[in-house]
């Protein structure tokens, strides 16, 4: 059909060419209720250039599609009061869920059908005999067969791959179980028999579905929170060409690229300094807490943070031969030998799975013996499959772990890995790094001992240089007025001198001016004052080393510092047990040494330097600014840097593990009192119904307990 | 008995059509954002607009 008018014709085009303009995804944490919505979605309507934009709720985003670029929708967000971030859109590239959309759907379709079958059942079981009662079953079959086999397929499929291998998992008797019971109700509803497992099948299909989409969904918003931290960095690089420069990936540097690093950056690759001089912060890779003077042609490493002027980058290595990725590799074989651990469910799954379709058979071997009937020997056994079939069992550990993670998320703990919390709980240990975990990149310095005018004095020198330590003590003494100094010069990487009316003064390295050997000092005409200045603690670490000590853990500090400022911090927290000036390679050494007596080590640190020992220990904790490569190695992040908040990770783990264990109890309790009676044959289809509904509620139940409570 | 000639197709059409109403809520996205949904039905209409 043609347009009647140009506008018309015009108008699905212009939508077209709407939808394919950018959709920039922003990341705003602050988001919280109906009002944000309406604010920040009213707000960017208005913005000139923007399309649409919605706010997701559920994962704290918005996605603008516009032509405008993200800093421009950073701002607009910014008026109306919400702090967001932009996200790389290549790194979330594949964010869609389908797989849960495709559990979601199966689920439906078994609750549905379940729901029908029930239906006819219950007219069965109240009575119905004869001919009706085979319509019934016929119905029933002619609902249950097709939609069992299609929404039973994550099990099939799962059994299938662990019986390749020669395993055998949870899958095997649950598909066991699903495909007997509907086949041989098919048979006898043929036969015009009187017992017919139809609702049973389905009821099972939609319990068991429950309990995976759960577990799906657990894992799904871990990932994709994960996600979201990555992408919160941008993997690009500044590379210097003929005419200025140009934003490219990572992974197109070459060697012998020159790249630009602006000041609070990362330094994208390893490299040389080519511009004269340049300060670094390199803790997240050796836990040194200082800043780092480099000269030109210094060797940089990637993840150093640029902390004075911009400075360039000749790149000297990319890809494999990069520190990074030489510390990815022993990440890698150190997370193999952690995912060799078994989880609680599947070392019970190794003692079910046999157990039942040992028992199985032996009842169907028993009663063909005695009554030498195939068919009701089968029925039995069937009746016996159904009835132990693990539905409790698949429900109780994800109903668990769902509960305890969600809740731990609300705390600002993101679980990322499916184990986590069963290892968590079996933690005696807890290794701590200083740097960037216990403390804090700003410094704070003790003045208690100077005047007034020699304060004035170290502010007027402090506020010349734009090493970090000076900035940081200039901000410290931003109440004084600085006082006034002639001849000032700075000399790079060491200090600051000048002349107050007569007398020279200088600020700078200790071994600089001639005193002592680390440290700031502050020299007016011949006296020399150290300026001592120490890391500050970050907020909430008192209150996690307290609640650890009170629940009997063994602490211990393990920093790349040195010993003095690793003394002096572990004194200042009351830990009497830190190692200093260690390699990575050392604290992972370290780390497997405590595994090796069943000290199961916990690793609770931010760097590079770390990443190894995180993958190594037995459960491992980062900080949400950790470096990149240690929040992938670790199994918790601390989202809201809530450490006060880390002794209540090991408590609510221990629970859940706790209400695990009690769920498995509760399931095999519920076993004991119905195999006995599917074993002598008296276990009817609405037996059957009634036991599987009771023990997967009771389950569910219980698991919540998880959530509540201090 | 005779009534059971109109009862079960009607049993199974509803079936049915709860089943389709199910498929049509998870085709149109509507279980994306599920807290979003729950607070934007206390916001403005004009702001609800998808």
């Amino acid at each position: 059909m043609m347009a009647a008018c140009p506008a018309c014709a015009a108008a699905p085009a212009a939508l077209e060419l709407a939808q394919t303009a950018n959709a920039i995804q922003l990341s705003v944490p602050s988001v919280r209720c109906a009002a944000c919505i309406s604010a920040i979605e009213s707000h960017l309507a208005q913005v000139q250039g923007v399309v649409s934009a919605r706010v997701n709720l559920t994962q704290k985003r918005v996605q603008i599609v516009t032509d405008l670029p993200a800093s421009k929708m950073v701002e607009a967000l910014k008026q109306v009061g919400y702090d967001a971030y932009p996200l790389d859109s290549r790194a979330l590239a594949n964010d869609v869920d389908a797989e849960g959309r495709n559990l979601l759907m199966r689920m439906g379709v078994a609750g549905f059908a379940m729901m029908n079958v029930m239906l006819l059942s219950v007219a069965v079981w109240s009575g119905a005999s004869g001919a009706t009662r085979d319509l019934f079953h016929l119905i029933s079959a002619m609902i249950a067969i097709p939609m069992v086999l299609y929404a039973a397929q994550p099990f099939f499929q799962n059994a299938c791959s662990a019986l390749k291998v020669g395993r055998l998992n949870m899958d095997v008797p649950i598909s066991l179980a699903i495909l007997l019971a509907s086949g041989m109700s098919l048979f006898e509803t043929l036969m015009g028999g009187e017992h017919a497992y139809f609702d049973a099948a389905l009821s099972l299909t939609f319990f068991l579905l429950i309990g995976r989409y759960l577990e799906h969904r657990t894992r799904s918003a871990a990932h994709s929170a994960a996600k979201e931290l990555a992408a919160l960095e941008a993997h690009t690089a500044e590379r210097r060409t003929e005419t200025g420069s140009e934003t490219v990936p990572i992974e197109a540097l070459k060697v012998g690229d020159v790249v630009l690093v602006a000041s609070g950056m990362r330094v994208p690759a390893d490299g040389l300094l080519v511009t004269p001089q340049g300060i670094t912060d390199r803790s997240l890779l050796t836990g040194e807490s200082e800043p780092v003077s480099h000269a030109a042609f210094d060797q940089l490493h990637a993840g150093e943070f640029n902390l004075a002027g911009p400075i360039g980058v000749k790149v000297s290595a990319v890809g494999q031969d990069t520190r990074l990725h030489q510390i990815a590799r022993l990440v890698e074989t150190a997370e193999n030998a952690r995912n060799r651990y078994t989880s609680l469910a599947d070392r019970a799954a190794q003692i079910y799975a046999p157990a039942v379709h040992l028992l199985a058979l032996v009842t169907f071997a028993g009663w063909f013996f005695w009554t030498q009937d195939v068919r009701h020997a089968l029925n039995i056994a069937i009746a016996v499959l159904i009835i132990t079939c693990p539905c409790a069992l698949g429900l109780a550990v994800p109903a668990v772990s769902t509960a305890a993670i969600s809740r731990l998320y609300r705390l600002g703990f993101l679980v990322k890995s499916g184990t986590a919390l069963e290892r968590l709980a079996e933690v005696k240990t807890i290794v701590m790094d200083k740097t960037g975990t216990l403390t804090s990149p700003d410094f704070s310095f003790d003045l208690s001992d100077f005047g007034a005018q020699d304060l004035r004095i170290a502010k007027a020198l402090a506020q010349v240089s734009a090493h970090p330590l000076s900035q940081a003590l200039n901000t410290y003494l931003s109440d004084h007025t600085p006082a006034e100094l002639t001849d000032l010069r700075e000399e790079n990487g060491c200090g600051v001198l000048g002349v107050f009316g007569q007398t020279p003064v200088a600020l700078g390295k200790a071994d600089w001016i001639g005193a002592g050997d680390t440290g700031l000092c502050l020299k007016i005409g011949d006296d020399v004052h150290a300026l001592p200045f120490q890391e500050p603690l970050r907020t909430g670490v008192p209150e996690m080393v307290q609640g650890l000590q009170t629940s009997a853990f063994k602490l211990q500090v393990l920093s790349g510092d040195t010993q003095a400022k690793t003394r002096k911090l572990a004194n200042a927290l009351g830990l009497s047990r830190f190692r200093s000036e260690i390699s990575p390679e050392d604290k992972s050494a370290y780390i497997e040494g405590i595994t090796d007596k069943a000290q199961f080590p916990c690793m609770i640190g931010d760097g590079l330097n770390d990443t190894v020992a995180l993958a190594s220990a037995h459960a491992s904790i980062a900080p949400g600014a950790a470096l990149d490569a240690a929040r992938n190695a670790a199994d918790v992040i601390v989202i809201d840097d809530t450490m006060e908040k880390i002794p209540q990770v090991f408590a609510i783990s221990r629970k859940a593990v706790a209400l695990s264990r009690q769920n498995f109890g509760i399931a095999i309790a519920y076993n004991a009192v119905a195999v006995p009676i599917a074993i002598l044959g008296y276990a009817t289809p609405l037996a059957a119904a009634l036991a599987m509904s009771l023990s997967s509620i009771t389950v569910l139940i219980n698991a919540a307990r998880v959530g509540y409570g201090k | 008995m005779n009534v059971l000639v109109f009862l079960i197709p009607i049993s199974l059409g509803l079936g049915g059509l709860g089943i389709l109403a199910f498929v049509w809520t998870l085709k149109s996205h509507q279980y994306d954002d599920p807290s979003g949904d729950a607070a934007r039905i206390l916001a403005e209409d004009d702001v609800c607009r998808k």
